[in-house]
């Protein structure tokens, strides 16, 4: 019989070295902290321009973050040769089609202009972005002279097919060979504020090593936040896989978000965080682009049902499709009018793009259709059989695991029809993966001196070319920033001591409550309480739960190891996550479908004096609610010359 | 006669990662590279890592991708039992599973 192994022995000793309450001090110009795209691209922007970089990631740099596991596009890459659009147009597109004005401007149009040069960049330090081997010669996605592969839209090529494993171990390669210093497992816990004043210059931070345990304080003449959307808020079951999370892995626990929050920094749009289902919940169905579907990487792959007849496809006048290549191509009456996104799009989530019959639930109930359904790959022309099931799927995040186990138990892309499991794929609102984060301005500096952001940190952060576009620009101005400032603030020796008595509170209990039942408690009052329809009176008993909760059982968090300090200080950071979310819920007094906002108490759908960014921060640790105008990031041209570094 | 234990339940899904003790080297590069910090290293020198944190296991796939000897079988990714998808082949209605016997069992019946 074959030994496994890998099983629990009765006892195991802590393998690491434990260092509780021990100090380690690193002192460097930039400090990023967080080491997914965004991170690594700030890195190694200021690393470029010659200058001490440390950066801290709670994983391995290699394969951390929300794209660790690689990616199968590059979206927001309007500045490639072959597209058909300019930044300008996409941009407007995006922010006003796509997400009705309530989108992050500066943000999407630095990415717009950006993301080509950071695509070469990504391909000089080795990750393959062409067809260099012609495997898909003569393909209709394909364009010959520069032999990019195009995704979705084949007439505005402004998405571009990328072989994404190779991505983060290339920028990881790119960190070692320009001297980044690398702080692996460690989860930063504060940002350390001149004097310890909340609202005052970030100087630094602190961490936590999640297998010794030992302490961490950086210091710093610049900082970039660089982490992740907050997951695991709505549901939490460890029954599930990777503790139900929407998109990321389950470390994005929002550590970024509630560290600026206490730090005093402003955030916005916190109003549009929307729960874990709608990211395609990677827990509770099958694994993420691992079953028949026609969403995001599968598209436009085609369904039938389960006596071989195909589901139609419809544009967006509700003209039925006639061919594949008709699903990757605008309709005909809108010309002018290209794909938003990747798919979707609309208010509401209604599709913009071709989509299914938008009736097919009906239809399958009164028989029309047979059920199960599955995704006709063997019915699909020959390229797009091998874009999608080969290198759509096997590159994109979480799926060239899928791809290898399919392969290794028999599936052939070739003669087998995978799955569908429901009746037909749900409605995604890829919209609803852009949360809130930090307000920031031109140079992508927060509402608070010395702290940049980048990636999901910002608002509306979303997407892997958005990550590294957002993390290259934070990252020079964070080191032009530094260059300006001759020596390293003084630490305050108060604030330290308070987080060191924070972080190491529940080592220090022998009972009290697990960080997995903390948890679903905060977890269950979100649901509760400020769930799809919200009210005040409902909001209102959520905050006051949240606030029972941080008194009365947050205070009795135990945990056993290292390890389980990471989690404990993580659902602390969730719990302050959700706190955010409800008094942001609170403050927006109107419904707003672009922002997945229902206030049964304020029906009205974005009315006009409601158009704009609420934004709310703490100062003296009291709530301050504020607002900026939709469009508060000026002429767009103009702006992004005056700030290009 | 075999000892038994009082013992607590197991979380589920309990096994996410399947090694083969035989080929695994021990080289602990799974526990370097997890996102999720689900392994520790083996006490004892040479032998795979622990799975101590099964539920907190995000199916990304890294530390097959990441290991040495997976080609020779010393680490597999194993969904749990409610994820097992299944597909049809469309010539002849087969129906097929991940983690099936093998490829010629159930014939599909369905009328069409």
């Amino acid at each position: 019989m074959k030994n496994e192994g890998g099983d629990m022995p009765e006892l195991l000793k802590w393998q690491y070295p434990i260092r509780y309450g021990q100090e380690m001090e690193v002192d460097a110009d930039v400090l990023v902290l967080g080491g997914g795209l965004a991170g690594c691209f700030a890195a190694i922007s200021a690393a470029r321009k010659g200058l001490k970089v440390a950066l801290v990631d709670k994983g391995a740099v290699i394969h951390s973050g929300a794209a660790g596991s690689g990616i199968d596009h590059w979206g927001s890459c309007p500045a490639n040769p072959a597209s058909k659009v300019s930044p300008e147009q996409y941009t407007k597109n995006q922010i006003e089609t796509f997400m009705g004005g309530y989108g992050n401007v500066i943000a999407q149009y630095i990415v717009a202009r950006d993301s080509y040069d950071v695509l070469l960049e990504l391909e000089k330090m080795g990750m393959k972005v062409r067809d260099t081997e012609d495997e898909f010669k003569g393909a209709e996605f394909r364009d010959d002279k520069s032999k990019l592969l195009f995704a979705y839209d084949y007439e505005s090529n402004h998405c571009i097919r990328i072989w994404g494993t190779g991505m983060k171990p290339a920028l990881y390669k790119e960190c070692k060979r320009l001297g980044v210093h690398l702080y692996e497992r460690t989860m930063v816990t504060s940002l350390l504020t001149e004097n310890g004043k909340q609202g005052a210059r970030v100087v630094g931070a602190t961490g936590v090593n999640t297998r010794t345990g030992e302490f961490c304080i950086f210091k710093a003449k610049a900082s970039v936040l660089c982490m992740a959307t907050p997951e695991r808020l709505w549901i939490f079951s460890t029954e599930w896989t990777g503790l139900v999370c929407r998109d990321g892995p389950p470390s994005n626990a929002g550590d970024g978000h509630a560290m600026a929050w206490r730090a005093g920094a402003e955030l916005t749009m916190m109003e549009k965080s929307t729960h874990e289902e709608w990211g395609g919940s990677t827990g509770i169905g099958s694994a993420l682009f691992g079953s028949g579907t026609t969403f995001a990487t599968w598209y436009p792959c085609s369904l039938v049902d389960a006596k071989g007849k195909e589901i139609p496809w419809v544009d967006r006048n509700g003209d039925t499709l006639t061919s594949v290549s008709q699903r990757t191509h605008p309709a005909p009456t809108k010309k002018q009018d290209f794909f938003s996104l990747v798919l979707g799009g609309g208010e509401g989530g209604k599709s913009t793009s071709p989509h299914l019959i938008e009736d097919l639930a009906e239809r399958i109930k009164r028989g029309e259709f047979a059920l199960p359904l599955y995704a006709d790959l063997p019915g699909m022309p020959e390229h797009e059989r091998r874009v999608i099931f080969g290198l759509m799927v096997g590159q994109e995040g979480k799926t060239w695991i899928v791809y290898r186990n399919l392969i290794q138990a028999g599936f052939d892309p070739n003669k087998d029809m995978l799955q569908v499991y429901d009746l037909g794929p749900a409605p995604h609102g890829w919209r609803r993966l852009r949360y809130g984060g930090l307000v920031h301005d031109w140079d992508l500096k927060s509402t608070v001196e010395g702290l940049y952001a980048a990636g999901q940190q910002i608002f509306d952060g979303c997407g892997a070319s958005y990550a590294c576009c957002t993390g290259r620009w934070a990252g020079s101005h964070a080191a032009e920033y530094a260059m300006r400032i001759d020596t390293l603030a003084t630490i305050n020796r108060e604030q330290v001591d308070k987080e060191k008595a924070r972080v190491y509170a529940p080592i220090e209990r022998s009972e009290g409550m697990d960080w997995k039942e903390l948890e679903s408690g905060i977890a269950k009052v979100m649901q509760d309480y400020c769930g799809d329809v919200k009210t005040e009176e409902l909001m209102k008993i959520g905050l006051q739960s949240l606030e029972e909760i941080k008194e009365i059982e947050a205070p009795t968090i135990c945990a056993r190891n290292p390890h389980e300090l990471m989690r404990s200080l993580e659902v602390l950071d969730i719990l302050t996550c959700c706190e955010i979310i409800v008094h942001a819920c609170l403050a927006r007094r109107s419904s707003n479908n672009w922002l997945y906002f229902q206030r049964l108490d304020y029906p009205v759908n974005d009315p006009p004096e409601w158009r704009k960014w609420i934004t709310l921060k703490l100062k003296d640790n009291k709530v301050r609610i504020g607002e900026l105008p939709l469009d508060y990031q000026g002429p767009l041209k103009k702006n992004y010359e005056a700030h290009r570094k | 006669m075999m000892e038994i234990y009082a013992v607590p339940n197991l979380t589920t899904p309990n096994k996410p990662v399947v090694f083969n003790a035989d080929v695994c080297s021990g080289c602990n590069r799974c526990v370097e590279v997890c996102v999720s910090d689900v392994f520790m290293p083996s006490p004892e020198k040479g032998k795979p890592p622990v799975i101590l944190y099964p539920d907190e296991c995000y199916y990304c796939g890294c530390c097959v991708m990441e290991c040495p000897l997976r080609d020779k079988g010393a680490i597999k990714l194993s969904w749990p039992l409610m994820q097992r998808v299944r597909w049809k082949r469309k010539a002849t209605g087969e129906h097929f599973r991940i983690g099936m016997r093998n490829s010629s069992s159930l014939k599909n019946k369905e009328s069409s």
